[in-house]
């Protein structure tokens, strides 16, 4: 979606303010948003795409003003109240008033999330077709404007690159995002020029490789 | 959040112990000393460079680096004529293994809109600045891959072990925003 989370290339946030010396959290309920993301995420109600998509769902000007620990935060509480796992007058309340819910999955210990924190999840899959592209090939990225997840971003839509990757295939984030399963697709490492990207007054060092899943992408004369 | 917690531990959603683990692995175990350890490495082992290049995931595993934002892990080397810089514009994607949790200001609004469109402004802002004919590739971390630099081996290291390389890379110089450490800074 064409959402506030979609800011490559956008002005006007003035400059990046590295923190010396910067702490891993800068307060503890920090510590608790991404203890609770984590852990939630656990119990299998939603995937990492659905909570890419929740996140970005969030009204912009809410999006562009909160850190990013509360993006994460609001997002969560849209997660569990959309599933009925936790509502918005329990929050209110602070208290349980509706029973818990039965989710896909048990809530973890501690040995099973230190287990699956050093596990991961990786989301490359076996695909019976082969990659449509090779490396070197020039291809075009489409024109595109879902108003459901997306991963190609705004500035790199239409415009022209070259193969420079071929990463494999991977569970499809706008299908896997709205529960239409997980589609694999191949994905690249597409590199355009800042000129492409940017006109000809760009700077002519830059170069800019976006991943691109083989949707995104077709051929130079189509 | 504290609201949050409050109703999800009474309703027995998440398990406490398991917060606490949470956060003391990204609070103490898994941090940028991690791939500074890697980066380091790859310095003094050609052949171990040559597989971290080649499949990160991998040779990161190797020193015992693996696990979530991990997954499938990319290495890109800088060079005398490439300088190579990591962003996520879509959100907050970052090498949790090799760098721990990303600074405030990777996930900020200013450093995901400008890396893509002026990275030499956006280096200027960390105090660097590169020949102009230096090629500037950002990744933009769109999809699975997490990507982490491997910065240039700093000049009159030569002999040093990798222990003491280690202290050289920062954790901005695998990001890209910065460089490492030169030989003669005092640590």
């Amino acid at each position: 979606m064409n959402g506030p989370q979609d800011l490559g290339g956008m002005m006007g946030f003035g400059p990046v303010r590295p923190e010396a010396d910067e702490p891993v959290f800068h307060a503890e309920w920090e510590k608790r948003a991404l203890a609770l993301t984590l852990a939630c995420a656990a119990l299998g109600e939603w995937n990492l795409d659905m909570g890419h998509h929740a996140r970005e769902s969030l009204p912009p000007a809410v999006y562009l003003s909160v850190s990013y620990y509360e993006i994460w935060t609001r997002a969560l509480a849209n997660m569990l109240a959309e599933r009925g796992m936790v509502t918005r007058d329990e929050v209110t309340a602070a208290r349980m008033l509706v029973p818990a819910v039965p989710t896909k999955k048990q809530k973890a210990d501690r040995a099973q999330v230190a287990a699956a924190l050093a596990k991961g999840s990786p989301y490359d899959r076996a695909v019976d077709q082969p990659a449509r592209f090779a490396l070197g090939e020039r291809i075009v990225t489409k024109v595109i404007r879902p108003s459901t997840h997306t991963r190609l971003p705004r500035y790199a839509r239409g415009k022209t690159g070259e193969i420079v990757a071929v990463h494999g295939a991977f569970v499809f984030p706008d299908s896997h995002a709205h529960g239409l399963g997980e589609q694999p697709h191949w994905c690249y490492g597409v590199k355009f020029s800042g000129r492409e990207l940017w006109g000809a007054d760009a700077d002519a060092s830059l170069e800019v490789i976006v991943d691109c899943w083989e949707p995104y992408l077709q051929d130079r004369a189509a | 959040m504290r609201a949050l917690e409050t109703v999800l531990l009474a309703k027995g959603y998440v398990d406490p112990a398991a917060l606490d683990l949470i956060v003391e692995t990204y609070e103490t175990k898994i941090g940028p000393r991690c791939g500074a350890l890697v980066v380091a490495k790859a310095w003094v082992d050609s052949a171990y460079r040559q597989r971290l290049l080649a499949d990160g995931t991998a040779a990161v595993a190797e020193l015992s680096f693996s696990g979530r934002q991990g997954e499938h892990l990319k290495v890109v080397e800088n060079t005398r004529q490439v300088h190579n810089l990591v962003v996520c514009t879509l959100c907050s994607c970052y090498p949790w293994p090799v760098l721990g949790l990303p600074p405030v200001w990777y996930k900020s609004a200013p450093y995901r809109s400008r890396a893509v469109i002026d990275p030499r402004g956006v280096l200027a802002d960390f105090g660097v600045t590169l020949p102009k004919d230096k090629t500037i590739r950002v990744w933009d971390s769109t999809a699975e891959m997490r990507y982490l630099v491997l910065p240039e081996r700093p000049a009159g290291t030569e002999g040093w072990s990798e222990e003491r390389l280690a202290e050289l890379v920062t954790r901005d110089s695998m990001i890209g925003t910065g460089l490492p450490h030169p030989a003669g800074a005092a640590l």
